[in-house]
């Protein structure tokens, strides 16, 4: 079971060889394949996911949840995709119409991308990056660009306003989730994923690194723009933001790439922090979805617990608290690898 | 740097105008300049309908007012007729209409608990609002046989007798009422993010609510303890025991609590009420045709949810009046939003109306 999806990728490999494929096409179909793969789970995924955030929110809220299609309402969400499908695509007159399109594209192939570099499992990852950890973060904040496009396009003042402060927020945030992640960094010596899950073996870096799972949480509640940080959305005062002049199909592909952003993120904190796919007894690939699933339960459980801050009081507080204690936390990590060094445990 | 003031129409269709009002807002980046109010998306005129209904024919326009107070704007305008024609209520009816009336405003703070809950993104804080509001519904189902509007109260007593299951079904919603409390405040009112987004938010100064005339519990937010019901006692108001909560900076946060602790008072009137509830009629021996003396007039106040709810008639001898007013609390009461709103950060304006808690029927009537 431990190797079932490498073996299975080298018996696809040795048989796309056989069939006379040098090994660089071989490789390039294998590339493709696991894209596919990827994405396919990624959608798939989302559907439970989005049926599993509303049973959640209705446990939390004593309420039922979906109940009526299929069993526990499992078949609610797909039932929701096919009405998204269906419906008028309505691009308002005013609105610049490229910009506009393009945003929700662009901002689901950016989510689509973090997972490239993330460890589903021993030897299972799309491309072993050696500089693993700093792709996800520079690509991830590359979604603040789709915001602004999707802001702009709209030519609306709601859209525009949460086109602003999504800007704000993330530039903001960006700065103490790099650093809260550099105190792993400076414990493992690389930035490679794998290498970073192997560096857990003994102790996972949540023990080791406390403070900066607690940034990097609220960082990535604020990047992915969830609540209570969930400004650019905010639909009870901007009434959707900057997705509010977005119908059907389009924004229903702003909310898969939200989830998408969700699972990714999630799945680097359970790589970074929760020892990744190291676990007893299961297969690995098993144990990576088992933490990424509780974390995404945490997450939820933000979400339906805490009313939205305020504007300035969530730029307040990533300025004047969480850049310093990120920034702390690098100088604590620092001062004790100089201490293990020194009395010579490591 | 040169910037331009831009105009923001929150409403009339918005997620959180409580209906429809219009706030244009003026706004330099973030601040607020200015608050516009709109008003009149949801006339209906009400005081002109009355003009051609007899008295009995009107009590069910009144339930429409503050719909989600029904039994208090009702209250109010059967006490004036009666005041008019000088009805004496029977004393079972007089508590009855307590209970009704007390059941009404736990209904309409809750709606605003559940509504501010989610305007400020607390989404599950509405569902505990809504929640326990639909136990005090199933209790107006049980005397006036509908839920929301149920116009169950009549000029000169109530509609009908309360039925066996209704006393044990009020007695234990009192009794869960400061469990429920406690659940509002432990979700909402000790959060960190909640404290900071409603304190010194929307500060409104005694002397400028008493100018702007506003009452309710906005006006004890303020620090100014005014209660119609202490006041000017109505119906048995005088012999019930119950304080006055008031707040002290005036600002958002205090209209909240203010609010939740008039929730715990009301069950506190309503478990006097039920204990001294006595036996007799429910219904005073009222003429079909009701024919006050022709120029006569009268105003009547009681303490609605929103503040001081009054009723002006005017009569010419007919069975219809001549004229109706009603000094809807709502209405003054939200002429003070640009006031609060001046100067706070956009999302401030949600937070004002959501905590002024207007209701938009009685405002436009």
């Amino acid at each position: 079971m431990e190797a079932l999806f490498v073996n299975l990728a080298a018996v696809l490999s040795g048989w796309l060889t056989s069939l006379g494929l040098s090994p660089i096409w071989a490789d390039t179909v294998l590339l493709f394949v696991k894209w596919i793969i990827v994405i396919t789970i990624i959608t798939l995924n989302i559907i439970i996911l989005i049926w599993l955030e509303r049973k959640v929110s209705a446990f939390f809220q004593e309420r039922l949840g979906p109940n009526r299609l299929g069993p526990f309402g499992i078949f609610q969400t797909i039932a929701d995709a096919i009405k998204l499908l269906t419906k008028e695509d309505i691009v308002p007159s005013a609105a610049d119409k490229l910009i506009f399109k393009t945003a929700p594209m662009f901002f689901i192939v950016v989510a689509v991308m973090l997972y490239t570099v993330i460890p589903m499992g021993q030897g299972m990852e799309v491309i072993n990056l050696n500089i693993g950890l700093l792709f996800f973060i520079s690509i991830g904040s590359l979604s603040t660009i789709a915001l602004l496009m999707a802001g702009w396009g709209s030519n609306n003042k709601w859209s525009l306003m949460g086109a602003v402060r999504s800007v704000a927020q993330m530039v903001s945030y960006e700065i103490p989730l790099a650093f809260s992640l550099l105190g792993v960094v400076m414990i493992s010596g690389s930035l490679n994923l794998q290498d970073i899950v192997a560096a857990q073996g003994k102790l996972w870096f949540i023990i080791l690194q406390p403070i900066a799972f607690i940034t990097y949480f609220i960082a990535a509640t604020a990047e992915l723009n969830r609540g209570p940080f969930d400004m650019p959305e905010a639909e009870q005062e901007l009434t959707g933001g900057a997705y509010t002049e977005y119908t059907g199909m389009r924004w229903a592909l702003f909310f898969l790439a939200e989830y998408t952003n969700l699972v990714a993120v999630s799945a680097l904190m359970a790589t970074v922090f929760l020892g990744g796919w190291q676990g007893p007894w299961l297969p690995s690939w098993l144990w990576i979805i088992i933490k990424t699933y509780g974390v995404i339960l945490v997450f939820f459980w933000v979400k339906w617990t805490f009313p939205r801050i305020r504007m300035d009081h969530l730029m307040s507080f990533s300025w004047k608290v969480l850049v310093p204690v990120s920034l702390g936390n690098i100088l604590l990590t620092g001062a004790g690898i100089y201490f293990c060094r020194w009395m010579g445990w490591c | 740097m040169q910037t331009d003031i831009y105009r923001v129409n929150v409403g009339p269709i918005h997620p959180s105008t409580h209906g429809g009002l219009h706030a244009e807002a003026v706004m330099d980046g973030e601040i607020i300049q200015d608050v516009i109010v709109h008003l009149g998306y949801v006339h209906r005129s009400v005081e002109k309908i009355a003009e051609s209904r007899t008295y009995q024919q009107f009590v069910p326009y009144t339930a429409r007012l503050d719909y989600l107070a029904t039994n208090l704007p009702v209250l109010g305008y059967c006490q004036t007729v009666e005041k008019l024609l000088g009805i004496e209520v029977p004393e079972r009816a007089e508590y009855i209409r307590v209970i009704m009336a007390e059941l009404s405003r736990i209904a309409s703070h809750q709606i605003a608990i559940a509504a501010t809950g989610i305007d400020l993104g607390a989404t599950t804080g509405l569902m505990y609002g809504m929640r326990d509001r639909e136990r005090i519904m199933n209790i107006f189902e049980m005397t006036g046989g509908q839920r929301l509007l149920s116009s169950y109260i009549r000029i000169g007593g109530v509609a009908a007798d309360i039925p066996d299951d209704f006393i044990p079904a009020v007695r234990s919603f009192v009794n869960d009422v400061p469990q429920m409390i406690d659940e509002y405040n432990g979700l909402m009112t000790g959060n960190e993010i909640w404290a900071a987004r409603m304190q010194g938010v929307g500060i409104l100064n005694p002397e400028d609510a008493v100018k702007y005339g506003v009452t309710g519990p906005n006006l004890r937010a303020s620090g100014i303890a005014y209660d119609i019901r202490k006041a000017e006692p109505y119906g048995i108001y005088d012999r019930l025991d119950f304080d006055i909560p008031t707040g002290s900076r005036g600002d958002s946060l205090d209209r909240w609590t203010v609010r939740i602790e008039e929730v715990r008072q009301s069950g506190r009137i309503i478990g006097q009420a039920l204990d001294n509830l006595p036996e007799g009629e429910i219904i005073a021996r009222v003429p079909k045709t009701l024919k006050p003396d022709p120029g006569k007039d009268i105003y009547h106040r009681i303490e609605s949810a929103k503040g001081e709810l009054g009723y002006y008639i005017v009569s010419d001898g007919g069975n219809k009046p001549y004229r109706l007013h009603v000094r809807a609390p709502s209405f003054i009461n939200l002429m003070v939003l640009p006031l609060v709103c001046r100067g706070g950060v956009f999302q401030d304006i949600i937070t004002n109306i959501a905590t002024l808690d207007p209701i938009l029927g009685e405002s436009d009537r």
